[in-house]
């Protein structure tokens, strides 16, 4: 079902934990959907020195949570704001149709982060974090209940 | 990925015994004759097909007519749930299941639902246990048939079926028990049980795949289930699929020989294994009912993890083992079976079922115990969740220590 790439970053996920002082700090999706993720982002200079992450989900949680972070240190903020969940799902050499959703978590997960470090460096004034895995799960669910009629 | 060394997982299938194979072996070749032939290699089969269901009669306390032979315990269930539905039409429109069901049931009754069919789901206890008297107290003028599994495939629980089956009786009512996960492994007369109808399956109990039976009790109103020819006394038509039903009849005979050794050995591992993981891990429950459950079932949540990813660790060190995480059946709402028994989403996602099979040994226990505690850690570690936990105790340590 998944690619060796998604194997291996699963069993051997990298920058797992969490930055003490991280510059921005973003959680998305939610327990009801089976996944969690929480990005932690170091920034010097608008570039992403630092990533690392923890997650609660299933092994394509985990791998995209994992490449997301190798994907995002070492670019500007502007540069990984244009990582989307297909960017993440490619770089693992693919994901199974019915776990795309849990691309979304890493796609949401740099942009709340990135978010918050905008807020705190008041760049951004909307505190509201999108929950936007939890949105697109709803979708996801609806489209399988119309599947099933 | 590894390849697997250890299976826990014979709820899901097991392997076909050898001796049940080199029964199934001639029917392949040598003797492939048409059952409904009448020369001689066709007579052959027929008479093999008639021997397997004297075996299986024998095993249920049933009579030979009473099995007709199935495709598969789905099959099973959707027969019995529709063609009593359907054949007794005039007298009611009411059934009764439970919400625990395996979906062979769920759907099936879904489906007779958008038929113009009525069907009370009863709720089930955190245990996953059916109270006999809510069957009793749900039964209505027009109600046509109960149908209650005999033991759930997921947290193992045995439901009480017999007491079940006095109350149907007492009320008129048809009674039918997918009882998939119960044969093999629990003894089973179908008298002292009332039940009119019974589904098993031969895979769960080292028997070939694509084979079920139906017991249909003498005198229940059944419509056929497939039209065409007169196979099956003309219930079920189709060829019969005769290496499958030779093969299931064998292993139900080796069964039922077996069957007191075999579920002390379970049980063994089952205690072991139970009170091992709750001793050694932290922050797990067990899922099913603590004494009536399968010999062979066992079935936790992990809090803080996923399930599917607690089933690729242990298949990376060659266990192969089950979940009820939605992420393994591409849903994204964990197992029905663990939302009825009142888990929340969060610690449902992160269950492990392991049922145990006539191969495994203790020594299998003791590795799973070496990999088992290591990777839940690993997975908590890595987990936000567990990391709230862990903050939250740490501050109250903190104040108890001021």
């Amino acid at each position: 079902m998944y690619s060796e790439k998604v194997i291996d970053h699963f069993m051997n996920p990298r920058n797992v934990g969490e930055i003490k002082d991280a510059d921005g700090v973003g959680q998305v999706g939610n327990a009801k959907c089976g996944d969690i993720m929480k990005m932690y982002l170091k920034i010097e200079n608008d570039i992403i020195v630092d990533a690392k992450f923890k997650t609660f989900g299933c092994g394509a949680a985990v791998a995209t949570s994992s490449m997301a972070t190798e994907l995002v240190i070492g670019k500007t903020v502007d540069e990984a704001l244009k990582i989307t969940n297909k960017v993440v799902a490619e770089a693992l050499n693919g994901l199974p149709p019915q776990k795309m959703h849990c691309s979304n978590l890493a796609e949401e997960a740099i942009r709340a982060a990135i978010e918050d470090y905008k807020i705190k460096k008041g760049i951004l004034n909307d505190t509201t974090m999108k929950q936007a895995c939890s949105r697109r799960c709803d979708d996801v669910q609806a489209e399988m209940n119309d599947h099933d009629e | 990925m590894t390849e697997t060394n250890i299976y826990f997982d014979h709820a899901a299938t097991t392997w076909v015994k050898p001796e049940v194979l080199e029964t199934m072996m001639p029917y392949f070749k040598d003797k492939y004759g048409n059952a409904s032939s009448v020369y001689a290699i066709g007579r052959e089969s027929k008479k093999a097909i008639e021997e397997a269901r004297d075996k299986v009669a024998l095993v249920l306390g049933a009579q030979p007519k009473e099995i007709f032979f199935t495709g598969s315990g789905t099959e099973a269930d959707n027969w019995a749930i529709k063609g009593v539905a359907y054949a007794n039409r005039d007298k009611g429109k009411h059934i009764i299941t439970s919400n625990i069901e395996h979906h062979a049931v769920l759907h099936t009754c879904k489906y007779l639902e958008k038929e113009g069919f009525e069907v009370t789901y009863l709720p089930v206890d955190k245990d996953g246990l059916l109270d006999a008297e809510q069957v009793r107290e749900a039964i209505r003028p027009d109600t046509i048939l109960v149908s209650v599994m005999f033991a759930n495939n997921e947290i193992g629980t045995i439901q009480p079926i017999a007491e079940i089956g006095k109350i149907t009786k007492e009320k008129g009512v048809f009674f039918h028990t997918d009882a998939v996960q119960a044969v093999g492994n629990i003894k089973i007369n179908v008298d002292d049980i009332n039940v009119d109808l019974l589904s098993i399956s031969a895979h769960k109990f080292y028997g070939p795949k694509g084979v079920g039976a139906l017991y249909i009790r003498r005198g229940t109103k059944i419509t056929s289930f497939i039209h065409g020819g007169a196979q099956e006394r003309g219930r079920r038509a189709s060829t019969e699929n005769v290496p499958g039903i030779v093969g299931l009849g064998k292993a139900i005979e080796i069964a039922d020989l077996n069957i007191e050794s075999y579920n002390k050995k379970l049980l063994e591992l089952r205690e072991r294994t139970i009170n091992e993981v709750l001793n050694k891990i932290p922050y797990v429950r067990l899922n099913g009912h603590r004494q009536k459950r399968l010999p062979g079932n066992v079935n936790f949540s992990f809090e803080f993890i996923e399930g599917e990813s607690l089933l690729l660790m242990l298949d990376m060190k060659g266990i192969a083992a089950s979940s009820g995480s939605a992420c393994t059946s591409g849903s994204l709402d964990p197992s029905h079976v663990l939302m009825a028994i009142g888990l929340p989403h969060e610690i449902a996602h992160g269950s492990l079922r392991l049922t145990f099979g006539e191969e495994n040994t203790h020594e299998d226990i003791d590795f799973l115990m070496e990999v088992l505690p290591g990777i839940v850690s690993k997975l908590r570690e890595m987990s936000p969740l567990y990391e709230a936990v862990v903050s939250k105790e740490r501050i109250e340590r903190g104040n108890k220590n001021v």
